[in-house]
Parts: C-alpha cells; structure tokens; sequence
C-alpha cells in the first residue's frame, strides 16, 4: 500500500509521514493534501495560549482526557520555537503526557515554528488540515503565548482559549494587545494560589471594554445574528483536573454559538482567505528570490543598499520588474 | 528542506536520573536538530507511539540503571508493530561492556557510555543519518 492508501484506511504511520513532508514543503506532501482535503472540515479546533508557567500542557492533558472519555478522538499539535541562531528546537510538550498515548485515540505531534517570524509555523494550518482530515474529533492546538503566535492560531482555530495564572503580577496589565483580545474562553489556572480571584476581577474590568467592542462589531455585522459571545471566565486547577469538565463544556458551547450565529461560516471563509494570501505571498517571493539568487541580481542588489547606491525599496522593486514590468 | 532532523531522546523504565538526557537533547539542539524529549518514565509502548507521532529519525535511548536488553529489545518489538519500518536506535548511558553485542544483534547502532562527548554523538548522528536518510526508510513492506 502506497502512502495515500494507508492514510485512508486510518494508519497513524502513515498521517506522521505525510505531516513530515508537508511540512517541508515537499510536492508528495502536497499532493496527497490535496487528495484529502475534502475529507475535512469536520474536526472541532481548539487553540490554547498563555505564557509559559500557566500550567498549559497539565490543561492540555486533561482536557484531551475529558475529551476521550466523552467519545472524541483527540490529536495534540504543540508548536515551538525554532532557535533563530541554531536551526534546532526542544520539543518537550510530550513530557509527562505519556500516559495519554495508551490510547490509540490519542495523537500528538510537536512542531517548531521553523524561522516563520509569527511564531506558527506556515505548514501548521496545513498539519490541522490533515488531522481534519485523517478523522480526529478534535484537534487541540498549543501555541505558547510569545510573538504573535498567539494572534495567529486564533485565526486557524474555531475557538481559542487563553490561559492565565495568578501570580504574574502585572500579566493582564502587561499583556500586549490581540492576546486578550482574541480569546473565547478564558482560564485562570492554579485558581488555589492567592491571587486567583484577583486576576479574575482584573479580567472582568478589561473585559468590559472588549465586550462593548464586540457588541458593536455584531451590530455592524449584517451577515450574522446581532448576537455576541461573552467569553466566560473558569477558574481551574488543572493538577487536580478541577474546572475542566467546565472547560470542555464551554469550547462546546462556543461551538454551538458559532454554528448557530453564522459566525461559522464566516469563519471558515476567513481561513480560506488567510491561507491563500499567505501561501501565494509566500509561493510568489520564493520565486523571485530564487531567480534572483541564480542571476546574481540579488547579490548585486545587497552591495548596492550596503554602498547606498540605491535604497531598499528601489532594489525590491527592480527584482520584481522582470516579472512585473 | 528540513527532512531528517527529528531526534527522539526517551528515558525508559524506572530510571530517575535525566541529567545526561537532557544534555544530549540540548546539544543535539545546538547542532540544529529538532529534539523530541518524552521525559522520564516511558514505556516501550509509549516511546514507540512517540517515535511514530513525530516521525523521528532516530531513537536516542538513556538508560542509567541497567535492563538495557529488555528495554531494548521491548522498543525494537513496539516500534516493528507501528508499521513506521526500522527506525534506528543509539543507546546511551551506563552499559557493561559485556552487554554491547547482544545489543548490537538487536539492531543497536551505536552505543555511547558516560564518556562519550556531545561532539561524537553529534558527528555520528550527523554521519548515520545523511548515509541513511529516513525518507528511504522501508516502511512499505512492514
């Protein structure tokens, strides 16, 4: 049986190697995305951030868990960062999961961000379309809460979960714009710590603002109900497996908003949209790069801007006048 | 293209002692690898499910406190039934010379004791993987 043939009939090998070579762009990969595809669309996508210490990964192995035992099959993609002087990268989401992989309804795959500069790396919606695709349930996307990667998966994810703890201080204060902003469910994990309630009340007050953004979001939405989503707040501790039950009830019932909102739709248009710009963005400069690379052009073209005889506007632009004169 | 560069470093059994794991995940790291560190306590099942999850390239064992034939030969065993072909396997940590080749037989590529310098693992990772890619694995047949 050939690659495609076993990723049908549901062999774990065989989606592991196919993700491989997706994800180094290779046209095998490619080809067989596109032999799949249409099987997605399926999966429920969850993505979770949060900084690290915010006790993402205990969340993670509970929550795929609860999942399991109310009959989902679950895949894990955990992305890390690429070391931008090394190449390499500690993938260490596994650990203490191992219990987890007892069962065959349980997949994990760990991914570096491999130089993308959001954090997430390009191949990864094409890895969650895979999972889709392969037949799992749910798919839970960790991402830590670092860069913009954060920002990015909640535009891959159906539903995004953020993460916070107690004990940070000035987190919610500190944290940059589009981390909160993004999220549907928010968690304050290690809610036994003093603090916890704190933070919560903190959350509620920024909240406040959000909320009345996105009413007025929904109002100017002609598309969909004027109704919005109010993201709740659990307070959890993930190491006692308290509040996730709650968790999982609530990524539920987002789901259901989105389904019954129209947001859904909408949604699945704006990840058509966002990874079509991004590949052709991405296809198009590779090109022009490589051509350039050949030629001499771009060699040429970085002694000029070193020498200031031309600004870097001017040099991009005539690289691309042989393909666009 | 970044095909062959996925390293599994596992701790199986009741082995407490990670210290010299971790510096060899660490130092394959700085090399450029992308190391997928499964912490302490793994069974064979599970390092197998991990081996195949990530599709590594090579299976780095650490094994301080003796059982390496078994644990061994329980990986080979797990790994054989995932249909992911024969993934190479180095061992690492404390093994009495006399148990060097029945791990050998079972298919052991390298052995390094405690001496053994981030530098040789690094080369002979480096070395075996390019003269053995993964992508011509034989996986076909399993």
């Amino acid at each position: 049986m050939n690659l495609l043939d076993r990723f049908k009939s549901a062999d774990q090998w065989a989606l592991s190697r196919a993700i491989t070579l997706v994800e180094a762009g290779d046209p095998e990969g490619q080809a067989l995305l596109r032999e799949v595809y249409a099987r997605g669309g399926r999966a429920r996508i969850y993505g979770i951030t949060g900084m690290p210490g915010a006790g993402k990964s205990t969340l993670l192995r509970n929550l795929a868990s609860v999942f399991r035992r109310r009959g989902d099959s679950v895949a894990i993609v955990a992305c890390d960062p690429t070391s931008s002087f090394t190449g390499g990268a500690l993938l260490g989401d596994r650990v203490r999961m191992g219990a987890l992989f007892d069962d065959k309804g349980v997949f994990m795959r760990s991914l570096a961000s491999r130089g993308h500069l959001g954090g997430l790396s390009l191949a990864a919606a094409s890895v969650i379309t895979l999972l889709d695709a392969f037949g799992f349930n749910v798919v839970l996307v960790e991402t830590v809460g670092i860069g913009q990667s954060e920002v990015e998966i909640s535009e891959f994810a159906h539903t995004t979960l953020v993460v916070l703890s107690p004990g940070f201080g000035d987190e919610i204060q500190a944290s940059k714009a589009g981390v909160l902003e993004i999220a549907d469910v928010y968690v304050v994990n290690k809610a036994d710590l003093d603090g916890a309630d704190a933070a919560v009340k903190e959350l509620q007050e920024r909240l406040q603002f959000l909320g009345a953004n996105r009413a007025r979001d929904a109002a100017a939405d002609t598309e969909s109900s004027h109704v919005s989503w109010l993201p709740p707040i659990v307070k959890a501790i993930a190491t006692r497996g308290v509040g996730v039950e709650e968790i999982a009830d609530r990524l539920v019932a987002h789901g259901y908003f989105l389904a019954t909102s129209g947001r859904l739709k909408r949604q699945s248009r704006n990840r058509a949209e966002r990874q079509l710009r991004d590949l052709v963005s991405v296809l198009v400069a590779r090109k022009i790069i490589a051509r350039a690379e050949m030629n001499g052009d771009l060699e040429q073209m970085i002694e000029a801007i070193e020498a200031r005889e031309t600004d870097p506007y001017s040099a991009a632009r005539y690289l691309l006048s042989c393909w666009f004169p | 293209m970044h095909l062959g560069k996925r390293i599994l470093v596992a701790k199986p059994g009741l082995d407490g002692h990670d210290r010299g794991a971790l510096f060899v995940a660490r130092a394959l790291v700085e090399a450029g690898y992308e190391v997928i560190y499964t912490g302490l306590h793994q069974t064979a099942e599970q390092i197998a499910a991990a081996a195949v999850h990530e599709d590594v390239d090579m299976i780095a064992l650490s094994i301080m406190s003796g059982g390496e034939i078994s644990i061994v030969e329980r990986v080979v065993a797990a790994t054989k039934e995932t249909g992911a072909g024969a993934i190479p396997i180095i061992v690492g940590g404390v093994i009495p010379k006399q148990q060097r080749p029945a791990l050998q037989d079972l298919g052991v590529q390298r052995i390094f004791g405690p001496g053994a310098t981030s530098l040789e693992i690094i080369d002979f990772v480096r070395s075996y993987l390019s003269a053995h890619p993964s992508a011509e694995r034989d996986w076909q047949s399993s």
